[in-house]
């Protein structure tokens, strides 16, 4: 394979910082058109990412695919009125035509008293360092050979291991570039890269799949190869074998993976936009109880290295540390400029939605949390999208393990988890200490009492 | 068909000054010795959505995208490149990106089969739906469902619209010879209503399109979805929670055809069954349903949402039957993975953009009409679940597990509609649960335009239907236990 040649990013070098530039000067050349088409304000965004990854399956390369995208985003105002418009083409003639695209649409959109910038006095004045940035130099070759060691030891982990979708190792660096009439130009760039395996195991001619990741801005973060291929064959040879459980009422402990679930759900409940439209069962409880009295959820955007960590939001407005639930209580919605003005409050720098939420973890760790439980249903897995914003009823299919005495008994599926999600948040017993860091959501295994579980 | 070439290459080649030597340059970068298979596929994509709440159209967005896609696939390995730059540069740079897949292999002249057009049958118009009404129009007919919807009932609280149009102009070479365009219109409107009384709030939500222009949202149809939303959320204010385990379920026909797509399409799919990695895989002759069962995913069925005249590959599409009276008959093919089964390519290669490589995917997926009547399957049942609509589905393909969530469901006993209940989860195995099925209706209904599935981080526009049908045993995920 040595004719490859990687074209993904090797260091932050000059050609980067360049092109980030550039973008800069594109951003300057939309808001400078808008104005000239008599735009009375106008936001835009530009972006560019590349990268690439590398897929191998039983031990042979199956993929190669290298990302280069760039888009451009601008939002005109005429007045009150407002029109968006993007394009992937940054040629001059695109940019105006898409400029012009934005302001025909204004034309025919109604007067809306809440549109606009965000205030002036509300945008980012520092940009924070948050570590975001750290290439990786790696060449395709490089990443076939890590992509071909983690699924080495998955194949190998175990012989009831019988097939495997593969692994992929994937590197990643996207900047973009967000500017408006009021004077804001800021950059935000960044790296990330990541490792997956997914292998199929079999037991008497049922088959099961279990796939595992790692994902990091630093490659130096990421777990090792052998790490991410040993979980993943583990967590497919721990499900063969899986059958349903009788339908009862049981505590559920949410494995850390998929607990991070329950925060987005509660999100998208206290959200500007599901607010103002009157579509979330969370309406009107600031100041209420809306989980168990221990329980507090904070946004951490500055966190270093995070995946979610940013300076300002998705309409420059500076983003801040801050607790969203205190003491089971709701202190603050997660608003952009819009929804704050129709619901009368101030934007909490959310455009774009939260960075790095975490509930704060309790004391135990996994295991203890299983004995804790003493009986009940341990879930790894959740599918389908069953959750109703505007009752807050909830019910997803899910996979796991059956718990009794506090140790894990057999694997399940095939059965269904349900209720309403506010009882939901107000039962939840515990929130373990192995918090998953990975994504933007973060939690450890939560326990919650009781939960209906649909089966046999 | 030829025009359509013609537009096909004013629209993307011309402008970039690209000619039929610029390609043949590509192709001899793109051949080698060990290149089973080379394509490259040109995309110009216009989509314009507009979205009213509150009474207004508040907002409304245009967007452009182009680019190439350039893939090179040796045995089972596949290279890829794409660029949203058209210029000959910038491709020859895709090419040799996605050439580099097949190892070692030193260039050297090949033999390119000619480059020829070919013809196909035509299912929908050419015609640029974003052009078809004026904004002042496209504006109007938002408000209609507004007013629409409030006339209906006073417990309308909130109404949200949106109208979309897309216009995807594309065109595919292959290494083969193929030069394929295809120019897709696709339109959606989407109504959704949140209805009050007392305290209690539920929503509603229906739409509908297809390959059309906006002309197609005639005044009796706008009102119909507007209507249809309030209904669903009315029926909804009465919901009781729905029953938990295992019980009889009477699915309605149409939409409710999403259990089709999720428990036995997915699973049928080229790729996994190449891989053995589907709970069908090497089944095909096996009982999987009961007789009365037959079903099929055809991409021929005019203006239809998942309809394709050539699918991404430039294959034409057909109807492929993938179970016929209970026994497995096929799976769904793109090119690579019919070329590595030694079989050929049902039309099923579609891939969401220039930017991400085609796979198999479904088009429109639905069971042939029965023959009993659905008062008749409703009767015969004692206790179980009558779901008529649903939110979506997925599936686990390896284990077969699938779900899929009513939106408006109700009880039956002894034969009677009795009270709505609250959506619920329903679960299952795709393997056996259509050799549950005990009576298939003679009231086949395709969904009004609606479906989106997502593969891989891929969306593609689909369609399903069905008749009504009887399951014997579906885990229902109520609270009620």
């Amino acid at each position: 394979m040595s004719e490859i040649v990687a074209t993904g990013e090797h260091a932050v070098g000059d050609s980067d910082r360049e092109a980030d530039e550039r973008l800069a000067v594109l951003a300057e050349q939309v808001l400078e058109t808008a104005s000239r088409l008599g735009a009375s304000s106008a936001e835009t965004a530009v972006s560019r990412s590349q990268g690439f990854s590398a897929t191998v399956r039983l031990g042979e390369v199956e993929t190669i695919e290298h990302n280069r995208d760039k888009s451009l985003v601008v939002t005109v105002y005429f007045g009150q009125k407002t029109g968006s418009a993007s394009t992937s083409d940054f040629d001059a003639a695109a940019i105006e035509d898409t400029v012009r695209a934005a302001c025909t649409i204004a034309k025919f959109t109604a007067e809306d008293d809440c549109a606009g910038l965000a205030d002036a006095d509300r945008l980012a004045t520092e940009i924070i360092d948050l570590d975001l940035e750290h290439p990786w130099d790696i060449s395709v070759e490089q990443a076939i050979e890590m992509a071909k060691e983690c699924e080495d030891t998955a194949r190998g982990y175990d012989a009831r291991i019988s097939n495997s979708e593969g692994a992929t190792v994937n590197t990643h660096r996207g900047s973009e570039v967000y500017a408006n009439t009021n004077g804001f130009v800021g950059v935000a760039s960044g790296t990330r890269h990541s490792a997956s395996c997914a292998v199929v195991g079999e037991l008497q001619g049922n088959m099961q799949r279990d796939y595992w990741y790692t994902s990091a801005r630093d490659y130096h973060d990421l777990e090792s190869m052998a790490s991410v291929g040993r979980t993943a064959a583990q967590r497919t040879v721990g499900r063969l074998g899986a059958r349903k459980v009788k339908t009862t009422q049981c505590p559920v402990l949410y494995e850390a993976p998929v607990a991070a679930s329950l925060l987005s759900h509660f999100i998208g409940a206290v959200r500007g936009g599901a607010l103002y439209r009157k579509a979330s069962f969370l309406l009107d409880h600031i100041g209420k109880p809306v989980f168990a009295e221990d329980i507090t959820v904070s946004e951490y955007p500055h966190l270093p290295k995070a995946v979610g960590s940013a300076s300002f939001d998705g309409e420059g407005v500076a983003t801040r540390t801050r607790d969203i639930v205190k003491a089971g209580v709701l202190k603050s919605y997660v608003l952009d400029s819009y929804s704050a003005r129709k619901l009368g409050m101030d934007t909490t720098g959310n455009a774009g939605g939260v960075r790095n939420l975490c509930i704060k973890p309790g004391d135990l760790q996994f295991e203890e949390l299983i004995r804790t439980m003493g009986t009940g249903l341990l879930v790894t897995e959740l599918i389908g999208a069953g959750v109703n914003n505007v009752t807050g009823d909830y019910s997803r299919g899910v996979a796991g393990y059956w718990v009794e005495g506090g140790e894990i008994r057999h694997p399940v599926e095939e059965v269904t988890i349900a209720g309403n999600l506010k009882d939901l948040f107000r039962h939840i017993v515990e929130v373990g200490a192995d918090v998953d860091t990975r994504g933007n959501y973060r939690s450890g295994s939560i326990l919650i009492d009781r939960v209906t579980v649909a089966g046999e | 068909m030829s025009q359509i070439l013609e537009f096909a290459q004013s629209r993307i080649l011309e402008p970039t000054g690209l000619g039929q030597p610029d390609l043949d340059k590509l192709f001899s970068k793109l051949s080698g010795r060990d290149v089973d298979y080379a394509d490259v596929y040109f995309q110009y994509a216009r989509q314009e959505a507009w979205a009213l709440e509150e009474g207004k159209v508040k907002s409304g967005s245009h967007s452009i995208e182009q680019g190439v896609g350039i893939r090179a696939v040796s045995g089972e390995k596949t290279g890829f490149a794409y660029s949203d730059e058209l210029g000959l540069p910038a491709l020859v740079q895709a090419a040799g990106a996605a050439r580099a897949i097949a190892a070692q292999g030193q260039d050297k002249s090949v033999n390119l089969s000619p480059r020829v057009g070919r013809e196909y049958p035509m299912l929908y118009s050419t015609t640029d739906p974003l052009s078809t009404l004026g904004d002042e129009d496209k504006v109007r007919l938002l408000e209609r469902v507004e007013q629409e919807a409030r006339q209906r009932d006073p417990r309308v609280a909130e109404v949200m619209a949106s109208l979309v149009s897309v216009h995807d102009v594309v065109l595919v070479a292959g290494h083969d010879g193929r030069l394929v365009a295809d120019i897709r219109p696709l339109v959606r409107l989407n109504v959704s209503v949140i209805v009050t009384e007392g305290d209690r709030r539920e929503q509603g939500s229906a739409g509908g399109g297809g390959r059309y222009g906006l002309d197609y949202f005639t005044g009796d149809l706008v009102r119909e979805y507007a209507h249809e939303a309030v209904r669903q959320a009315l029926v909804n204010l009465d919901a009781k929670d729905a029953p938990a385990g295992s019980m009889t379920v009477v699915l309605g026909p149409g939409w409710p055809g999403v259990l089709l797509h999720e428990a036995i399409g997915h699973g049928l799919e080229g790729d996994f069954n190449r891989k053995g990695t589907s709970a069908f895989s090497g089944r095909i002759g096996e009982k999987v349903a009961t007789e009365q069962c037959t079903v099929v995913d055809d991409g021929t069925l005019p203006n239809r949402r998942g309809s394709l005249s050539v699918d991404d590959e430039g294959t034409q599409t057909q109807q492929t039957v993938l179970i016929e009276n209970g026994i497995l008959k096929g799976y769904m093919q793109d090119t690579h993975n019919a070329r590595l089964m030694g079989v050929e390519s049902t039309g099923n290669g579609r891939r969401e953009s220039y930017a991400h490589l085609p796979m198999p995917r479904m088009t429109n997926t639905y069971m042939l009409a029965g023959s009993h009547d659905p008062g008749e399957i409703l009767g015969s049942v004692d206790k179980g679940i009558y779901a008529v609509n649903f939110s979506g589905g997925q599936v686990d393909i390896t284990s077969g597990k699938f779900v899929f969530s009513a939106s408006e469901a109700y009880m039956v006993e002894r034969g009677q509609v009795t009270h709505p209940v609250r959506g619920a989860m329903l679960i299952g195995n795709g393997p056996d649960v259509l050799t549950r099925v005990s009576m298939v209706g003679n009231d086949l209904e395709l969904d009004t335009g609606v479906g989106t599935c997502g593969k891989e981080g891929q969306q593609v526009p689909v369609g399903v239907g069905q008749p009504t049908m009887r399951i014997d045993g579906l885990t229902v995920g109520g609270v009620d236990v």
